[in-house]
């Protein structure tokens, strides 16, 4: 990416480093489920945005699914302009202090940085969640004036990252939203599945109920499918659907003794924890199982938030169970290097061939193999082979399976001209998410299959634009 | 939303619950459950509805106090809200014209299969209903279910009235009768259902039983309901509640039914000390 800045002036930015951002230190972590990073205080956040060069054509926007004009906001950080910045944010993104949380940075705005060709990238992500931190914790929520009503409506299913964005988008622009929410919250897989050590439900909160004061009705309980449908919709006169509601069925391996007590799906293990907030059982009235020995299947970040919850509810023993090893895992690296911090131990190139059990129907350990890497698969990884003779047995009380979701078949069963693939996922037509069935649009995981939260925005954005000119045209 | 309109307590231990919930009560058909969470912090339950009327947009309950939330919901009255209610869950009954049905019901289990016999009946089916109890005094909706049978047989496990014995003796007594039987419909604790499937078992009578397995989200997402169908896992809230009942692993099922027992004593103990207690 080019720069039109003169020598001297990147001389002299590039003498700040990128600035570290404090967090709890690990020993003291592992016994809470408060947030692990702590947030830049005000002058390191204007140290760090100071770094930024400001180029005339900002590689960092084009690798941001849903192009924040991140100089811009930078520019205002540096400048002192906190709530300035925040606003600039919500320009784009609805959810900025999610983004600046979980977003994979590394791998999209901070990856096309130019400070990072020679040096390390502006820590993008972390100006970010700074500027929407900053408002939230002042307490004065910026609300822009309400867009004309223009009298149409859109109904969003599933009130996901997705959801939320388009959402935002179309409330901006004069249609009224409603979405519906299957569960008591609002939030998907932010409230379900990404633990508060990760991302603070309050944010969470604050973000929807950001929406809701813009204009958006979130309707909860309200499973699509089943209390209404698809049709039901637009014969109450919804000009325009957006289905966003996740990949949200567990993945099980198949193998036997997989039912036993002390088994979970990683989305049922993380939904009791975050949603229902088990891990404050008794005050909460949901029950989790405290397993002193914790296996976790898989090696995405959700078998990472899953062992680290395992860890902040006791266990003495956590162990990330994956056939690859550390290269090939999906997990964000600075998810894997929490992990490691705080203890979790890592069987890596092993797999589980069954699981073993007591007379009462409790899981009591598994029977494991150890791997070796062949060839590369189709997604390009190096894929597990095993090596004969390697059997070993591997105690664990509680087991949480991680190896990926699937489509909700429900949506899709009910809506007549919907189409699928061949493995459940709604089927588009191109980057709009616009489905087979007219005045349907789809996006996030139904789509994609297990992806991000960023990804999932940007879908939402893109329908967005795409239903702007459907109903605007009709 | 959500308001209670009716509360009427069966036997010591049975409530029966009208909500006001329109839209549930519009597409509610026999078979399916809503889950409920009464309080801020409370879990997340499935209830089978029992019965709905659109008109009113009430839909009725009928539950058993087993613990701390039905607990919970048991101490509502009329006029209070439930936070929150989520449905309708589950796939409804398939209700064909079988022929000669029988409807097994024992326990609590009378209020699920009570909708069940009536639409059966709706439907044209000849419907002998077996209900049952403990005793006399857990009989629940003894008139409503004769109402909608052909013929009602009552058994209770002391004798205190009716037949004395289980509600699966008078159904092997039928069967040993030679009662032609096309279907069987069995709701109620696991292991009477899981003994009137043995008793249907030789004859081969198709007998369709309703779970009631642990869920969280009840919509296909978590899986903690998943039950063992002829060898294979599926997750009793979407591709249930109703099996087939030979296919059935109910060994598996009231394992997985015991799992939290410990914290579920722990919150009903500490939840009956704070009302009766300083």
């Amino acid at each position: 990416m080019e720069t039109d800045v003169t020598t001297d002036r990147k001389e002299k930015k590039e003498k700040i480093p990128r600035q570290p951002m404090p967090e709890q230190p690990p020993a003291e972590r592992v016994r809470n489920f408060a947030e692990v990073p702590l947030g830049y205080a005000e002058a390191a956040a204007i140290l760090e945005a100071r770094r930024c060069i400001q180029c005339k054509k900002p590689g960092c926007i084009a690798g941001c699914p849903v192009e924040v004009q991140i100089p811009a906001f930078i520019r205002l950080i540096a400048e002192g302009k906190f709530e300035e910045a925040a606003r600039k944010l919500k320009e784009d993104n609805s959810l900025p202090a999610v983004c600046g949380r979980v977003c994979p940075q590394e791998d999209q705005c901070e990856k096309s940085c130019i400070l990072g060709k020679k040096g390390e990238p502006v820590a993008i992500g972390r100006l970010e969640r700074f500027a929407a931190d900053h408002e939230r914790n002042k307490g004065e929520i910026f609300i822009p004036a309400p867009a004309a009503p223009n009298g149409l409506r859109v109904a969003v299913v599933g009130s996901g990252p997705s959801g939320l964005t388009i959402a935002g988008d179309l409330i901006k622009l004069g249609y009224g939203v409603t979405v519906f929410e299957a569960l008591h919250k609002a939030g998907g897989v932010l409230v379900y599945g990404i633990p508060e050590f990760r991302l603070p439900k309050a944010i969470v909160e604050a973000e929807v109920a950001y929406l809701e004061k813009l204009g958006v009705r979130i309707e909860r309980n309200a499973v699509i499918g089943r209390l209404k449908t698809v049709d039901d919709l637009f014969a109450e006169g919804y000009g325009a659907v957006y289905l966003a509601v996740g990949a949200g069925a567990p993945v099980f391996m198949n193998i036997p003794g997989e039912n036993l007590s002390g088994i979970y799906s990683a989305n049922e293990y993380l939904t009791r924890s975050n949603l229902m907030k088990a891990y404050r059982f008794p005050e909460y009235d949901t029950p989790i199982v405290r397993g002193r020995k914790v296996a976790v299947i898989g090696g995405g970040n959700v078998a990472m938030d899953s062992v680290r919850t395992a860890l902040r509810l006791g266990a003495e023993e956590a162990t990330i169970v994956y056939r690859r090893t550390e290269m090939e895992m999906p997990a964000r690296k600075e998810e894997v290097h929490h992990a490691q911090e705080e203890g979790v131990r890592f069987e890596l190139l092993t797999a589980p061939l069954e699981y073993l059990g007591d007379d009462q129907g409790w899981v009591t350990g598994m029977r494991c193999q150890r791997m070796e890497l062949g060839e590369p698969d189709a997604s390009g990884r190096r894929s597990p082979v095993p090596i004969p003779g390697s059997e070993f047995v591997l105690a664990a009380d509680t087991v949480v399976v991680a190896v990926g979701t699937t489509a909700n078949p429900i949506v899709p069963a009910t809506t007549p001209g919907l189409e699928t693939n061949r493995r459940g996922y709604i089927a588009v037509k191109g980057e709009d998410g616009e489905t087979t069935r007219p005045g349907v649009w789809a996006g996030g995981d139904i789509v994609t299959g297990s992806a991000t939260v960023i990804l999932a925005m940007g879908a939402g954005k893109q329908a967005a634009r795409a239903i702007h000119a459907f109903l605007s045209k009709a | 939303m959500n308001e209670i309109t009716l509360r009427r307590q069966l036997s010591e231990n049975v409530v029966r619950m009208d909500i006001l919930a329109p839209e549930i009560a519009r597409r509610r058909r026999a078979g399916q459950f809503l889950v409920l969470k009464v309080h801020e912090q409370g879990e997340r339950i499935p209830l089978t509805m029992v019965d709905s009327d659109p008109a009113a947009g009430t839909v009725t309950l009928i539950y058993q106090v087993v613990g701390k939330t039905t607990a919970l919901l048991a101490g509502l009255g009329v006029g209070d809200t439930i936070l929150d209610v989520q449905g309708p869950l589950g796939n409804p009954t398939e209700i064909e014209t079988f022929g000669h049905v029988v409807c097994v019901g024992g326990g609590v289990g009378v209020g699920v299969i009570y909708p069940i016999a009536r639409a059966l009946k709706e439907a044209g089916n000849h419907v002998t209903s077996i209900i049952g109890s403990r005793t006399k005094d857990l009989l629940i909706l003894e008139e409503e279910t004769g109402k909608v049978s052909d013929r009602l047989i009552v058994a209770t496990d002391d004798g205190s009235y009716g037949f004395h014995g289980f509600v699966s003796q008078v159904l092997q007594g039928l069967i040993d009768r030679k009662d032609p039987i096309d279907r069987v419909f069995a709701i109620g604790p696991v292991p009477m259902m899981r003994v009137v499937c043995d008793v249907t078992r030789p004859g081969a009578i198709p007998t369709i039983v309703s779970l009631n397995p642990i869920m969280v989200d009840a919509t296909g997402m978590c899986g903690a309901c998943r039950v063992s169908v002829g060898g294979e896992t599926r997750f009793a809230c979407v591709d249930g509640p109703e099996f087939d009942g030979h296919q059935v692993d109910f060994k598996l099922l009231a394992s997985r039914l015991r799992m939290y027992c410990p914290q579920e004593e722990q919150a009903y103990h500490a939840h009956r000390c704070g009302q009766h207690g300083n």
